[in-house]
C-alpha cells in the first residue's frame, strides 16, 4: 500500500498518468473539434451539417477515424523516404509536449515549469520544420510549394506572436503558466491589453495555418498542400496535430488573457474547457467568414502592421509599469 | 501615417462587419432539407409526369379514350385503348400505359386533351432501376391515388367486361343493320321522280 502510494506519487507516475491523459484528451479533443467544425461551418451556411452517425451526427467522426485507419499507408516512389515517415511524428510529439505545463486548473497541471511559456512557443516552432519535412520529402511541387509557404508565415507571425506575448510577461514577472493565471485573480488581462489580445488571436489563426491564414494547404490552390502525399493514418496524425493545434493555442490565450481556470461556482476545469472552447469557435468563426489572404498580403499584414502594433502595445506596457 | 491608422480601423471595422453577418447567419434555421427523410412540395407550376386529374365532382378521371394525346405525343410514349361500355356513352379508357423514360415533358398531351383530363403531377423521384420503372398505367396510378384519398375506386374494366362490351357492340351492330335493311326495304317501293327533283 505504501508502495503505491509512494509509486503515485513520484514524478514517474505523474508522467506516465499525465501523458496518458493528454492521449485521451488529444483525440477526445479532434474527434470532437472536426465535428464542432462541421456543425458551426454548416450553420453558418444555413445547412445541419452531419446528422445520420449519432446524434446529430456526434459520432461521424469516430466513424471517419475508422475509415482512415483502415487504409492503405500509400508511400509514392519517389519520396526521400526516412523523412517523409518521420514527418507526421515530428509534427505530433512536441504538440503532445507542450501539454506539459498548461494549467488545466490549480492543480491540474503536470508540471508548472519557470520556463512554461517558452517550452510552448519553442515546441509550436517544432511544427514549421515537421511541415517543411513533409513537404520537401514528399517529392511534389505542391507539397514543397505548400512547406515554404508554411515556413515564411509561420516565421512572420511568430515575431509579434512572440512580443504580444511578452507584454503580458512583464506585468506579471514570470514565464510560469501557473504564475501568470494567479495574477488574474482580480481582473483578465484582456481588459487591460485588448490590443494584445486581438494581435495575439491574429497570429494564433496564422500559426495554426487556418483560415484566412491557410495558404500552406490552400486546397484551391494546392490540392492540400504539405500533406498531399500522405494517406491513411498518417494524414490523420496531420490532421490530430492540427486540431490540438488549435486547442494550445487557444489555451494559451485562456491563460495569458481570460484568466485561465477562474471563475465562480464551477470547478476550474470546467472553466479552463469553456473559455479554451470559447476561443476555439471564434477561431472557427473567422474560417467561416473570412476569404483567404494573398501571399504578399499575407506577409506585408504581418510585417507592416502586426509586428509595429505589437512592438508599440509592449514600450507602452512598459512605460506604464515603469511609471507606476 | 494618419492613412495607416485610418487603414488599420477601417480594415478592422470590415472584418467585425463580416462576423456579424455570419453570427447572424449561424443563428437562423436552417433551409436545407434532409432528402429521404423530408421531401418539399412542388408549387403548381411545376412539370412532373402528365397524370389524371382526380375531377372533384365525378371522383374520377376524364377520359374519353380518344386517343389524341397518343397521337400528339412526339415521342409516341402513350398507348391507349378504350372501350364503350354497354349503357354507356362515352367511351372510357380500359388501358392508358405511359412510358415515361422517354418523356421530354413537352406537355402536348396536357394541352391537346378535349376534356381537359390530365395535369401534370409534383413527382420528382423519376429515378429507377430498370426501365420497366418508368412505365405507369395512369388508370392504376389513379386508383392508388383515390385508394390513398378515401375515395370509392374507379374499376378498370376486366377482359370479361371487354368481352361483353364487345358481345353488346357487335348486338347493337346486327340490330342496326337490320334496321337498316328493313328500312331500305320500305323504301324501295318509293317512287324515283321525286329525287330526281
Amino acid at each position: 500500500m505504501e508502495l503505491l502510494a509512494q509509486t503515485l506519487g513520484s514524478d514517474a507516475a505523474r508522467m506516465i498518468l499525465g501523458l496518458i491523459g493528454i492521449i485521451a484528451l488529444v483525440s477526445v479533443n479532434a474527434l470532437f473539434l472536426i465535428w464542432m467544425e462541421r456543425k458551426v461551418s454548416a450553420h453558418m451556411q444555413l445547412r445541419p451539417g452531419p446528422m445520420e452517425v449519432g446524434w446529430h451526427g456526434a459520432i461521424q467522426t469516430i466513424a471517419d477515424a475508422v475509415k482512415l485507419m483502415s487504409k492503405e499507408l500509400i508511400t509514392p516512389a519517389e519520396v526521400d523516404r526516412p523523412v517523409y515517415l518521420l514527418a507526421p511524428i515530428v509534427i505530433f510529439l512536441p504538440v503532445l509536449l507542450s501539454f506539459l505545463v498548461i494549467p488545466f486548473s490549480k492543480t491540474l497541471v503536470i508540471r508548472d515549469m519557470n520556463v512554461g511559456v517558452l517550452l510552448i512557443l519553442a515546441f509550436a516552432a517544432l511544427s514549421v520544420l515537421a511541415i517543411l519535412m513533409a513537404g520537401w520529402a514528399s517529392n511534389n511541387k505542391y507539397s514543397v510549394l505548400g512547406a515554404i509557404r508554411s515556413v515564411a508565415q509561420n516565421v512572420a507571425y511568430e515575431i509579434p506572436l512572440l512580443i504580444t506575448l511578452m507584454s503580458v510577461i512583464l506585468m506579471v514577472g514570470s514565464l510560469s503558466l501557473v504564475d501568470i493565471v494567479a495574477a488574474q485573480e482580480r481582473y483578465w488581462f484582456i481588459l487591460t491589453q485588448p490590443l494584445a489580445f486581438i494581435l495575439y488571436i491574429t497570429c494564433a489563426t496564422a500559426e495554426t495555418n487556418r483560415a484566412p491564414f491557410d495558404l500552406p494547404e490552400a486546397e484551391s490552390e494546392l490540392v492540400a498542400g504539405f500533406h498531399t502525399e500522405y494517406s491513411g493514418m498518417r494524414f490523420a496524425l496531420f490532421f490530430l496535430a492540427e486540431y490540438t493545434n488549435m486547442f494550445i493555442v487557444s489555451a494559451v490565450a485562456t491563460v495569458f488573457f481570460l484568466g485561465g481556470w477562474q471563475g465562480p461556482i464551477l470547478p476550474g476545469i470546467v472553466w479552463f474547457l469553456i473559455k479554451v472552447y470559447a476561443i476555439i469557435f471564434l477561431l472557427m468563426w473567422f474560417r467561416w467568414t473570412f476569404p483567404r489572404v494573398r501571399f504578399d498580403q499575407l506577409i506585408t499584414f504581418a510585417w507592416k502592421i502586426l509586428i509595429p502594433l505589437a512592438f508599440a502595445n509592449l514600450l507602452l506596457t512598459a512605460l506604464i509599469l515603469k511609471l507606476r | 501615417m494618419i492613412n495607416y491608422f485610418k487603414e488599420i480601423l477601417v480594415g478592422f471595422w470590415s472584418l467585425l462587419a463580416g462576423m456579424s453577418v455570419t453570427i447572424r447567419y449561424f443563428t437562423r434555421p436552417i433551409v436545407t432539407v434532409q432528402y429521404p427523410r423530408e421531401k418539399i412540395r412542388m408549387t403548381p407550376r411545376y412539370r412532373g409526369y402528365p397524370r389524371f386529374i382526380l375531377d372533384p365532382e365525378t371522383r374520377t378521371h376524364l377520359c374519353i379514350a380518344c386517343e389524341m394525346c397518343a397521337r400528339i405525343c412526339p415521342s409516341q410514349l402513350i398507348s391507349l385503348e378504350g372501350v364503350k361500355m354497354p349503357g354507356a356513352k362515352q367511351k372510357i379508357p380500359y388501358k392508358y400505359v405511359h412510358e415515361h423514360y422517354y418523356c421530354s415533358l413537352c406537355g402536348l398531351c396536357v394541352e391537346v386533351c378535349p376534356t381537359s383530363a390530365l395535369e401534370y403531377s409534383g413527382e420528382y423521384r423519376l429515378a429507377g432501376y430498370r426501365r420497366e420503372d418508368a412505365i405507369f398505367d395512369h388508370l392504376v396510378l389513379l386508383q392508388q391515388r383515390q385508394e390513398a384519398a378515401g375515395l370509392p375506386i374507379t374499376p378498370i374494366p376486366t377482359e370479361a367486361d371487354l368481352a361483353a362490351a364487345a358481345a353488346a357492340e357487335a348486338a347493337a351492330k346486327k340490330a342496326r343493320e337490320e334496321e337498316a335493311k328493313a328500312k331500305a326495304a320500305a323504301k324501295k317501293p318509293e317512287p324515283e321522280g321525286e329525287v330526281k327533283e
